[in-house]
């Protein structure tokens, strides 16, 4: 070591170039320990999670209003045959009623051997239907977009047509809607428990990380560091291991629901592919749902962010 | 009380109020005996004093005192003309920021460089890096550090790490100076040159106390010494 040839520090520098980039810009609280590292990844896997629930939720909300409008455009007279009376004629009769009502598209009636075909699955094949009163189909196709009023139809049914009666699915869309909105409901709580599950899963591991680093905290206040500098921090810290564990949790559930999806459309020829597709439409969440997983990674990110930061607020004050 | 504190601080700033003044103050380790008793001082400021007295007899309690990482159990203490009793915490930010401290164990951050942890004190205040780097580089280089200030500390030798603790406290140019054993861990030679270094620092206006039992060291500079024994303090002038 050199003799200085002025004590002076605060003479102006020497004259000697200075290095380009000093700092390498390390954060002042050191964080990035394995506990830092078992964090990212419980975070990661509560993320995944709460990602699934929500893109499951949207996958059902999304097929019930794909089924909910399907169901709610379509309306069915059932005519039953009677001894006394034409079927025939009872049914041309229905139709031209149907034709005349509002907000109608279409009108198809089922013949006979398509009537019995739709017996089929239950009863079986070759047997002879011309015994049992097998009743008659008329589907009606609603305009979209209309909900016209069915109660003239069906007055206009019940004076000309006694043995038809009309179908509206009323029933089964309010039972489809309630049944899709608690699997909603219970995604969504799914989803907050996750979160809060996360916020605890924070704020143990910012209690350890200030226990840990109690030394550092101390220096930082003996340089003239304030709480809300130290919080802040901190609050960095965690925020980039909470954006770093959801977007990997995010990922993966990403990559998940793109892979059932593929394996759906592969199965999409066997009898399960369908009873798939018929529950879940085509197993894709289209851009809602990756938008809402994206949001979940960044709540989960600033969550972790904004707890982090009152935890070692609280941890502060505690310590006086 | 915005206006008194601005009014003990011009009192401070015309040199009427002491850089820190004790009185009557005790303290005492939970329910444990006084370790320091009837401590009644000052500093004043642009002063140089030497803090002395047998291992184990306070003087890194005093400091911690000063500092306020310990509060007394009776008496008063005021830093720089303000009653440090009911200080808010930003009020005790804004007086740390105000004194420059070398620890006896350095409390360097291992994670950080030599100059990040000389910066620190420049970098908690929110000043840019570009404002500061030259000051910091130009002190690193006068320590005798100037080819390590990339290394972080763990691997630094014991001077080293001294040289880069009182760096890190002579950066901010602090009203007052508090060193704890500043030369433990230097030879002779150049603990005489960090000795300048505090004594030029002090003739540019900051008040300096030294903590020490190297008599070589004190009797280098005819100053104040203030002996502490038995939990009392002695001033020797």
């Amino acid at each position: 070591m050199s003799e200085p040839s002025s004590p002076n520090p605060r003479q102006p520098p020497a004259e000697r170039p200075l290095p380009a980039s000093l700092r390498r810009n390390a954060p002042l609280v050191p964080v990035e320990s394995a506990g830092g590292r078992a964090l990212a990844a419980v975070i990661a896997i509560l993320t995944f999670l709460a990602a699934l629930c929500a893109g499951g939720a949207e996958l059902v909300a999304a097929s019930s209003a794909q089924w909910q409008s399907a169901v709610s455009r379509e309306i069915t007279i059932q005519v039953r045959p009677q001894a006394q009376r034409s079927i025939e004629a009872d049914i041309e009769q229905a139709v031209s009623l149907a034709r005349r009502a509002p907000g109608v598209e279409e009108v198809q009636t089922f013949s006979k051997a398509e009537s019995e075909r739709l017996l089929e699955p239950w009863l079986g094949t070759g047997l002879d239907f011309s015994d049992l009163p097998v009743p008659r189909l008329i589907v009606i196709k609603l305009q979209e977009g209309t909900q016209p009023d069915f109660s003239g139809l069906r007055q206009a049914l019940r004076e000309k047509v006694p043995t038809a009666s009309l179908d509206d699915h009323a029933l089964w869309l309010t039972r489809l809607s309630t049944m899709a909105n608690t699997v909603i409901v219970v995604g969504l709580v799914l989803v907050i428990l996750v979160l809060v599950a996360a916020s605890l899963a924070v704020t143990f591991a910012t209690r350890g990380a200030m226990a840990g680093n109690r030394e550092v905290v101390d220096v930082l206040h003996f340089v003239g560091a304030n709480d809300d500098y130290i919080a802040r921090e901190f609050q960095r810290r965690f925020f980039r291991l909470g954006l770093r564990g959801s977007a990997m949790g995010a990922g993966a559930a990403l990559i998940v629901t793109i892979i059932l999806g593929m394996l759906t459309r592969s199965w999409r020829a066997s009898p399960a592919g369908d009873q798939l597709e018929a529950l879940f439409g085509s197993f894709s969440i289209g851009w809602r749902g990756y938008a809402t997983v994206i949001l979940i990674a960044l709540i989960v990110a600033f969550i972790t962010a904004a707890i982090s930061r009152l935890t070692v607020r609280r941890f502060l004050n505690e310590a006086g | 009380m915005q206006r008194v504190k601005a009014l003990y601080e011009n009192e401070f700033d015309q040199g009427l109020a002491p850089a820190v003044h004790f009185e009557n103050v005790g303290v005492r380790y939970g329910m444990g005996p006084e370790v320091l008793r009837d401590l009644t001082f000052s500093i004043e400021p642009r002063s140089f004093q030497f803090l002395t007295g047998p291992s184990g007899a306070g003087k890194t309690t005093l400091l911690r005192l000063i500092l306020l990482s310990v509060r007394p159990t009776r008496g008063l203490v005021s830093l720089f003309g303000q009653d440090v009793s009911k200080i808010s915490k930003d009020g005790l930010t804004a007086l740390r920021r105000r004194m420059g401290v070398v620890f006896q164990d350095f409390r360097l951050l291992d994670h950080l460089t030599t100059y990040e942890n000389v910066a620190l004190p420049l970098r908690v205040q929110g000043k840019e890096e570009a404002s500061y780097r030259a000051e910091v580089v130009e002190l690193l280089r006068w320590v005798g550090l100037g080819d390590r200030m990339h290394v972080l500390p763990p691997v630094l030798s014991g001077g080293e790490k001294q040289r880069a603790a009182i760096a890190r406290a002579l950066i901010v140019r602090p009203d007052l100076l508090l060193a704890d054993e500043p030369t433990g861990n230097v030879d002779p030679s150049l603990a005489r040159r960090l000795l300048r270094l505090f004594i030029e620092l002090n003739r540019l206006g900051t008040s300096v106390v030294i903590a020490t039992h190297d008599f070589s060291l004190m009797d280098q500079l005819n100053v104040r010494r203030l002996v502490l024994g038995d939990g009392h303090l002695h001033i020797d002038a």
